[in-house]
């Protein structure tokens, strides 16, 4: 044990310091090709002009900053250590589990509330409702990715035929948003299955790759098929969703009433971001009860098990090809569904929002959140909408942000925010005994 | 058929330059088994550097061709390679051994960083250089369409030559070659007979940036424009060749690479030129689900 | 006794390499058959083209169903192996769900069942009745199996975290909750203890004496195979080289030339005893 210790404090200051000049060389060659030097554009042709300051600058900030992240994370370490050398006993913490429940709870108190606190800050329920999009978003791609194990790289394809065939629907042929959920929904489903079919025999980076083929394709016809979708200028003017009825305008069209005139208050566009915030909230509860409920029935094991072990699967009798199907379907079919919410949130839909960068993140939220973590999806939506909105003051470095928080979380937690798993059911109800039958059964 | 002739000329010159980004993808892939997606935007900074050098050439008065292209090649395979290194170092070793998913979400995250650097530091218009090589072969005449090899076409087309050749040679006969390949067929094994690893991975993702660098500068002179945002089309495209000619393979990569330029260009020039990315991937999959290990692929025969 | 699979004249080639050459082979009702050979063999080969992972080149693989009358095998996909013709296998390099339960584990293997019952997941979805009865009747004979097995008490832990031996019994207990009529094992009983070997040979003999499955059985442990087979049939190159009782195959001059006059004996031997060990 005091060997442990020795060996931790060989690191001496000067290799300390040596890493650290090795980490600022490697910035100082990185930056000069694009920190250092620039192009600028100086009357019709280039003009290389420098910006050594900065790239000392930056230099600098490597060199301290390495030297500050590895003392933390060797004081980290230590630490750790040192509690784990005190933990001789078995911990008696609280489960997990039980932590994640009542966080769950609390947040979504929180969201219930949330319009309620800041009812006049138009910016706070705005941001509020994408997060939960992501989170919709997330859960519907967490039962391809997270459970099924189909590493899906173009689900914003469903999310954009969910939003076009709304878009399409209640601007072409005058339907609303509650008639056309239904087959806004089934059309994704539709998609998924007649996408889904032809790659079933696919493994993996292979899936991967043609997803993403399929989700650039969808884009691609969106935007050139003027015709049909009326291409890069996108359709505007989609109607919104009305609360049985009632819309969300200052003036209500002819024989039909608005919000305000029933309840009998006054206007506020407020009311209708408000609505639409707990509709958002209110589908993505219907999903994550729907999905929470999918898991623990035969599909979902299925689904669990074909990521497990495709072959075990096989022998077990399964057909694998309807399990892969109606995991790409029913994940279709809810990202189809996020995508109606969002043209109706939105009133304006066009490909630009349809793009790969859309998979990414989405995807990103689920391995995040930790691979088939419903919890884990609601964190890392909210950590990855909210990342850039921090960035907000100078919105250039939203993305570069963004960008670098995927790579960070990614390198200190590989397995995800949440990656704990709870078993769909349990034969004894305390489990207590577990680690004693555990180490019986290792004798 | 004369305007065919051009096409297969077209085709074949922006086909090297997929090839040789390919590369870097499937050797990648067949180390350490990752979609390194992060490697199309490498070749989009490579391109950047190349602008830069080459605009300071034309600030120092260089007009010696051959010269500029020797050292706008050498600057930016030396900082395109540093890129590659850097972006494993960081994004992946630290990933190695953790699940499949990890190292695509941190590569992607890797991706969306490098475009927005760029777009930061070197700004988000399009840089246009001014031509570096004019002028071509004229090789066949009819009289209602002529025929041309453009001088850059023939340099593009001679430069993936050589490299591929170089590249052969260096997989094939030196001991780097060596570890590289058994660092490729049970990494495991390799270290335990001594290799350095994580070096060889190290230096595979060089190699890669590498040859991607040199697709950058080949692609500023020939089109004499970029924009940050080059890197994730052509990142696409260059994978989908990887995947395409069977991912792992190197001679599969050139092959693909060299497809997915010609069907382009045929589509482009004799159908729709607006849908070509969807006859591409369409290609793809159609290729996946009849050969689902590609071209030149070895099958993988399940061991069940 | 009547016949439940006649394997007849099954050829199966890779290439130019020929796993299995001409193999006619017949399995009793109720029995346990073992099959042995030395290493490459084609024994797994076997294996798969009755799962339906393989497409045999050529022959044919009849199954006489107790119910559903005769099933070629060969024309089946795996699944509908299992499913259907209700031959069931186990694994040479266990192939469990690592991250599910042991229970989750025998409950995925009643899925053709419960998913029936839940009616496309609408009745499990609203938790009707009928999908409560199939969801009870399923964890009923899980933790049957799992009580038989001695498996009761960690049916709640992880299946890709526990001992190997255990995850062998595992495997086991999950092939039987698919009900088969045929169990084909693959080497069950490789990196077992010599105790957990005897539980095995007991096990097998339970199966087969009072639930009348058949079972073909690959084995290198002798103690195991000679032990419990009814039947032994001694494959070769893909060939089948001798057949009968454990007395008669362990005197057959054939199989002592396939074992010994390759230097094949001792392997098989420090292959059982060493893992055991």
């Amino acid at each position: 044990m005091s060997a442990v210790v020795f060996a931790r404090h060989q690191i001496t200051p000067a290799e300390r310091l040596r890493d650290a000049g090795w980490v600022a060389f490697v910035a100082l060659i990185l930056g000069i090709p694009l920190i250092g030097l620039t192009t600028v554009d100086a009357g019709g042709s280039l003009e290389v002009s420098t910006r050594f300051g900065l790239l000392a600058a930056c230099v600098v900030a490597a060199f301290g900053g390495r030297l500050g992240l590895r003392w933390m994370i060797d004081t980290m370490g230590a630490r750790k250590l040192e509690r784990q050398r005190a933990d001789t006993g078995k911990s008696v913490g609280i489960s997990p589990v039980k932590v994640v429940n009542v966080i769950g709870w609390i947040a979504l108190g929180a969201s219930i509330a949330l319009p309620i606190m800041y009812s006049d800050n138009r910016y706070v329920v705005d941001t509020a409702t994408t997060v939960l999009i992501y989170v919709m978003l997330g859960w519907g791609l967490n039962v391809v990715v997270g459970l099924a194990g189909l590493l899906d790289l173009g689900y914003v394809a469903f999310y954009a035929v969910g939003a076009y065939s709304y878009a399409l629907l209640s601007t072409q042929y005058g339907w609303g948003f509650w008639e056309a959920l239904p087959v806004s929904g089934g059309l994704a489903a539709t998609f998924g299955i007649l996408l889904g079919y032809p790659i079933l025999r696919l493994r993996g980076d292979y899936l991967a790759i043609v997803t993403l083929g399929f989700g650039e394709i969808i884009r691609i016809i969106l935007v050139n098929w003027t015709e049909f979708s009326n291409g890069p200028n996108g359709i505007s003017s989609i109607p919104r969703p009305t609360l049985f009825g009632l819309e969300f305008s200052r003036s209500a069209a002819e024989g039909e009433q608005t919000f305000s005139t029933f309840f009998g208050i006054d206007y506020s566009p407020m009311h209708r971001l408000i609505f639409l915030y707990y509709l958002i909230l209110v589908l993505a509860l219907l999903t994550h009860a729907f999905v929470s409920r999918l898991r623990k029935l035969p599909i979902g094991r299925a689904w669990e098990a074909l990521r497990e072990d495709e072959i075990a699967c096989q022998a077990m009798g399964m057909n694998t090809t309807n399990i892969k199907l109606s995991a790409f379907a029913i994940g279709a079919m809810l990202g189809g569904f996020a995508g109606m919410f969002f043209a109706a949130r939105q009133g304006f839909i066009s490909p630009e929002s349809f793009t790969f960068t859309e998979s990414a993140i989405i995807l990103a939220i689920v391995v995040l959140g930790g691979m088939g973590s419903q919890m884990g999806v609601v964190l890392a939506a909210t950590l990855l909408v909210l990342i850039p909105e921090f960035g907000r003051n100078f919105s250039e470095y939203r993305m570069l942000l963004f960008g670098a928080a995927m790579v960070l979380i990614m390198v200190w937690k590989p397995s995800g925010l949440l990656s704990h798993r709870e078993p769909t059911l349990r034969l004894s109800r305390g489990g207590a005994r577990n680690q004693d039958a555990l180490e019986e059964a290792a004798q | 058929m004369a305007y065919a002739l051009q096409q297969l000329i077209n085709g074949l010159t922006l086909g090297s330059m997929y090839g040789l980004i390919a590369i870097g993808y499937t050797m990648v892939y067949g180390i350490i088994g990752m979609i390194n997606f992060a490697h199309g935007d490498i070749f989009m900074v490579s391109a950047f550097i190349a602008v830069t050098a080459f605009t300071l050439l034309a600030a120092a008065d260089v007009t010696s061709v051959p010269l500029a292209l020797t050292f706008v090649l050498i600057v930016s395979i030396f900082f395109t390679s540093a890129y590659g290194w850097a972006v494993e170092r960081i994004a992946y070793r630290p990933l190695r051994g953790s699940t499949r998913l990890a190292p695509l979400i941190s590569a992607i995250g890797m991706s969306i960083f490098l475009q927005n650097a760029v777009q930061l530091t070197q700004g988000a218009r399009v840089k246009p250089i001014p031509p570096v090589i004019q002028g071509g072969l004229e090789v066949w005449s009819t009289p209602e369409f002529t025929v041309q090899i453009g001088w850059s076409q023939l340099l593009i087309i001679a430069v993936t030559v050589v490299m591929m050749v170089g590249f052969t040679w260096l997989i094939t006969q030196t001991p780097f070659g060596r570890q590289q390949r058994s660092c490729e067929q049970d990494r495991t094994m390799a270290s335990l007979l001594g290799i350095n690893v994580d070096r060889t991975i190290s230096f595979t993702f060089m190699l890669g940036a590498s040859l991607a660098a040199v697709a950058g500068v080949m692609v500023t002179v020939y089109y004499g424009v970029i924009d940050f945002y080059i890197g994730f089309l052509a990142g696409i495209k260059a994978f989908t060749a990887a995947v395409l000619g069977g991912i792992g393979s190197l001679p599969g990569a050139m092959l693909g690479g060299l497809l997915i330029g010609l069907i382009e260009s045929f589509w482009s020039a004799y159908l729709w030129a607006e849908y070509k990315d969807v006859a591409t991937f369409a290609i793809l999959v159609l290729v996946l689900m009849l050969r689902p290990s590609g071209l030149l692929g070895r099958p993988e025969v399940e061991k069940v | 006794m009547s016949t439940l699979l006649s394997v007849c004249e099954l050829t199966m080639r890779f290439g130019g390499l020929t796993a299995i050459d001409q193999l006619s082979l017949e399995v009793p009702a109720g029995k346990i058959t073992g099959i042995i050979g030395p290493n490459g063999a084609g024994k797994t080969t076997l294996f798969n083209c009755l799962t339906g992972f393989y497409k045999p080149t050529t022959g044919t693989l009849r199954l006489n169903h107790p119910t559903r009358g005769e099933l070629r095998l060969e024309s089946l996909s795996s699944h509908r192996v299992a499913r259907d013709a209700q031959v069931v296998r186990t694994f040479q390099n266990i192939r469990l769900f690592p991250k599910m339960t042991v229970l989750e584990n025998l409950i995925v293997a009643q899925h053709n069942v419960l998913q029936r019952a839940s009616k496309f997941s609408i009745a499990g979805i609203f938790a009707l009745p009928v999908y409560r009865k199939a969801e009870g009747e399923a964890m009923a004979r899980a933790e049957t199996w799992l009580r038989r097995l001695k498996l009761e008490r960690l049916a709640d832990h992880a299946a890709g975290d526990l001992p190997y031996g255990i995850q062998r019994r595992i495997e086991i207990a999950r092939a039987l909750c698919v009900n088969p009529v045929l169990l084909c094992l693959d080497e069950p009983a490789a990196g077992l203890n010599p105790r957990e070997s005897a539980e095995l040979n007991e096990l097998l003999l339970y199966l087969c004496g009072e639930m009348g499955i058949a079972i073909l059985l690959i084995e290198h442990d002798m103690s195991v195979v000679m032990n419990v087979s009814d039947h032994i049939c001694v494959i070769n190159y893909g060939r089948k080289i001798a057949e009968g009782s454990p007395e008669k195959v362990q005197n057959d001059p054939q199989v002592i030339k396939a074992y010994l006059g390759e230097d094949d004996e001792d392997d098989a031997d420090d292959a059982s005893g060493g893992i055991a060990a």
